[in-house]
């Protein structure tokens, strides 16, 4: 990859080690992607804040940064972090949990990040025109700025992400370059999916496919906002890919895979691993307004039956609640939680909890991961066994 | 043969190899560099000191953290030999600074768990 003075300089660390360790992180992602330059971003988006996922190490790597006198040159957010400071109290946490986790929040604050603790940022921020260039390192909201939003970002690392939020640069990879069709499509051959359905055909196609895939037999027009943040999510979990191409072309001469019922029941028999969740969670992603309001419309005035986790934004729990909805959810039993979310949640203790039921992929990946079992149903399911 | 290089650098230990790609984030015990997937072949081994040969890593972008952390608790890998280059893995390895290369298909295959392995960045030579 060609740099410029500028950059060579700031790769021998005549820009302080803080620079030279986000250019060090962009010379092997330029490697990486086979980029032959750095072009300027306008949106970074960080993971890499959820305690429970970055443990002791992140949490000093962050504060030593941040102290070293780390900021971020362009518009930057956040991905969820591990509780909800208004009612954390009621979990049990330890204060040690709590004080390292605020810590983390501390040091993006002081890195001026907006503390926007969201998996979703394509439905709480307004996009960028088409084509601009972004670092998304969230998986989901990756797949979903690339193939939905029109705009162009790597399927990036949380450290690629924040180098490019410290430089506002990153590598100018193929993925930000050209909109080619991909070596591979994914045929969709399952009839009226659900979003479970979606999730599962995401998480087929991200193992497949290599940087991008295309899928036939659905279209983004046909899909609601759940079944299109399912199969973003289920791609993101399982692969490298970050990106889709929807495409009716089953005479291109890409290789074919197809997906149907057979391929679909292999997916659910590896995630589904428990008969009966102990509790529900709703939310990885995490949901936005429409799935919120969805929600109550469906349950129709019924109850959960059990404790159900509802994860969403803060913003768009502040938006709910001005519309009523929170008292309401809360009334049918839901805990509504914002800045956190179902994946790798301290919320959900493996040494209480055998197995959860949830309708989310992606979160049955990571929590069958941390040892809880998983009950995966699509939501209407979950509505008609769960509820009364 | 050693198609490019990610990260430089000089390692030599044991292969320990998995077919499957590596989900850092979830399958690997930042504090003890065990695979705790279960479902994973390599379930139940540490990564602690080998030379990791996998196809290329998978999954959450926070996985860049969990090999950082494996570094800063002593129980990383010597160095990553990956067929396919993926951001988690890149970037892990380069704050981490453990040596990452990829290498062709021929030589993916030939690497066997238990052999010795010496990598050499500046020579291009693994051997």
């Amino acid at each position: 990859m060609e740099l410029t003075r500028e950059e060579e300089d700031a790769l021998a660390g005549r820009h302080g080690d803080v620079m030279q360790m986000a250019y060090r992180i962009l010379v092997a992602t330029g490697e990486a992607t086979d980029a032959e330059k750095l072009i300027p971003i306008r949106w970074a988006h960080l993971s890499g804040v959820n305690y429970n996922t970055i443990g002791d190490a992140g949490q000093e790597f962050l504060k030593s940064i941040s102290e070293r006198g780390a900021k971020v040159r362009v518009r930057t957010t956040l991905n969820p972090m591990g509780f909800d400071a208004d009612n954390v109290n009621e979990y049990g946490l330890s204060d040690e949990f709590i004080s390292k986790q605020l810590s983390i929040g501390d040091s993006y604050r002081t890195m001026d990040v907006a503390p926007s603790f969201s998996c979703i940022p394509y439905e709480i921020y307004e996009m960028p025109q088409k084509g601009e260039q972004v670092a998304f390192a969230e998986s989901n909201a990756a797949i979903h700025a690339n193939s939905f939003d029109g705009i162009k970002t790597n399927k990036e690392s949380a450290f690629s992400a924040l180098a490019s939020a410290l430089t506002g640069k990153s590598p100018y990879s193929d993925l930000r370059r050209e909109d080619k069709e991909a070596d591979l499509t994914v045929q969709m051959r399952v009839k009226e999916p659900d979003e479970l359905a979606y999730g599962m055909l995401g998480f087929f196609a991200g193992r497949v496919g290599d940087t991008s895939v295309n899928i036939s037999g659905v279209t983004p027009s046909g899909m609601d906002r759940r079944q299109c943040k399912a199969l973003c999510g289920g791609m993101g979990t399982s692969g490298t890919c970050a990106k889709i191409r929807f495409t009716d072309n089953e005479e291109s001469r890409s290789e074919k895979v197809e997906f149907g019922d057979e391929e679909m029941r292999r997916v659910r028999d590896e995630l589904s691993t428990a008969e009966k969740g102990d509790l529900i969670t709703l939310g990885s992603p995490q949901l936005g307004l429409w799935e919120i309001s969805d929600l109550l419309r469906r349950l129709r005035g019924r109850s959960f039956r059990k404790r159900c986790l509802v994860f969403c934004p803060r913003t768009v729990k502040e938006q709910a609640q001005t519309q009523g909805h929170i008292q309401r959810l809360e009334s049918a039993g839901c805990e509504v939680l914002s800045d956190c979310c179902t994946c790798l949640s301290p919320l959900i203790d493996p040494r209480e909890t055998d197995a959860v039921t949830t309708n989310s992929v992606k979160g049955a990946f990571y929590l069958n991961a941390g040892g809880v079992g998983v009950d995966l149903k699509p939501l209407s399911d979950i509505l008609e066994e769960e509820t009364a | 043969m050693i198609s490019k290089i990610l990260v430089g650098g000089m390692a030599e230990g044991v292969i320990l190899k998995s077919e499957k790609p590596i989900n850092f984030l979830g399958a690997v015990d930042k504090k003890t560099g065990v695979i705790g997937e279960t479902n994973h072949e390599l379930y139940g081994q540490s990564l602690k000191g080998v030379m990791l040969v996998f196809p290329s890593g998978a999954g959450s972008s926070v996985g860049a953290y969990t090999i950082y952390s494996l570094s800063v608790n002593d129980v990383a890998p010597l160095a990553m030999i990956c067929q396919k280059a993926d951001l988690t893995v890149a970037t892990g390895c380069a704050v981490a600074g453990i040596p990452l290369v990829l290498v062709d298909k021929e030589s993916f295959n030939s690497l066997q768990t238990g052999r010795q392995l010496r990598l050499d960045t500046e020579a291009q030579t693994i051997t």
